[in-house]
């Protein structure tokens, strides 16, 4: 099901448990995912200031505390987000925001020390549930090629590549059946040369 | 230096066109812009032309020009060897509706496959 298609898949993903979500990490840390908005922004932005330099992908999070801030704003204020919580340290942050053209971009970004504990899947799919449960119809991303740990995540959970040949892998997932006239309809444009 | 810019009309371009006409200005380089169309982009040259001659005339800065046609980045990677320039100087980076930058498909070509030095205008 990988490889040509140029938009969303027909097929519907499953659906996916909404937030929140509570669960023991494989380092016995226990979780709490739940979504977040404004009010949440500087534990979040704390959560980007400690970002390793080499977790950085395609610009973002931007590099210094003000522009995490600024970047934030966007994020909280235009999209959907949900943050899996380590006590009142947020350990990893997921967003879904809005494309203009009824789809939703995703992102998802999990501190180096909560790497590898199973984190990542389970806030992404929290995250889809979430956006299943708010009427997200389509979701596409876009990761670099090199990131095979990531795509084999996005894979697994039921995204499809789509797109071109290009530094970067491009996916698309359909959260809700296809009833014409959402935001699926067409391949999720970029207008760079 | 002789400096090579691509320039297709369009937002990131005329960035590119700016930045590099600030440093022309300050280091007397020699500025050659190879006009191209893209598939999804603008497609009036003569129009380029116009908005590139205006551009450096404002700058006081003197340029050559071409004209390519076919494939863009083969072409300006081609030209840019062919002619011995020393650098490429390409707009490019759109962002995502989240931030990420994203590069398309002509500068991610000149960036893979020039023999050039290659400057990205973001």
């Amino acid at each position: 099901m990988t490889g040509d298609n140029r938009g969303f898949p027909d097929e519907t993903a499953d659906d996916f448990e909404a937030p929140p979500i509570t669960f023991e990490d494989r380092e016995g840390r226990e979780i709490e995912i739940r979504p977040v908005g404004m009010p949440e922004k500087e534990p979040i932005a704390e959560m980007y200031d400690a970002f390793d330099q080499e977790d950085r992908a395609q610009g973002i999070p931007p590099a210094n505390p003000s522009r995490v801030r600024d970047w934030l704003d966007t994020l909280l204020g235009d999209g959907l987000n949900v943050a899996a919580w380590d006590g009142e340290h947020v350990a990893g942050h997921s967003t879904l925001v809005p494309d203009g053209e009824g789809a939703y971009e995703l992102a998802i970004f999990v501190l180096q020390d909560y790497q590898g504990a199973g984190i990542g899947r389970r806030l992404l799919r929290a995250m889809l549930g979430y956006g299943q449960e708010r009427g997200v119809d389509c979701v596409w991303l876009s990761v670099e090629r090199w990131n095979r740990r990531a795509i084999d995540l996005y894979e697994s959970i039921g995204f499809e590549n789509y797109g071109r040949e290009r530094f970067e892998q491009e996916m698309s997932i359909r959260l809700m059946p296809d009833d014409g006239g959402d935001g699926c309809d067409r391949p999720p444009e970029r207008d760079a040369f | 230096m002789k400096l090579l810019l691509g320039f297709a009309g369009t937002g990131q371009s005329m960035r590119a066109l700016e930045k590099t006409l600030d440093r022309v200005a300050e280091t007397g380089d020699d500025l050659t812009v190879a006009l191209f169309e893209t598939p999804d982009g603008p497609d009036d040259v003569e129009e380029f032309y116009e908005v590139v001659e205006e551009c450096c005339s404002d700058a006081g800065v003197d340029f050559d020009v071409r004209e390519l046609s076919g494939d863009p980045g083969s072409s300006i990677v081609t030209l840019a060897e062919r002619e011995g320039f020393d650098r490429i100087v390409m707009g490019g980076g759109t962002e995502s509706p989240m931030g990420k930058i994203q590069l398309g498909p002509t500068t991610e070509f000149v960036l893979l496959n020039a023999q050039t030095t290659v400057t990205l205008v973001r």
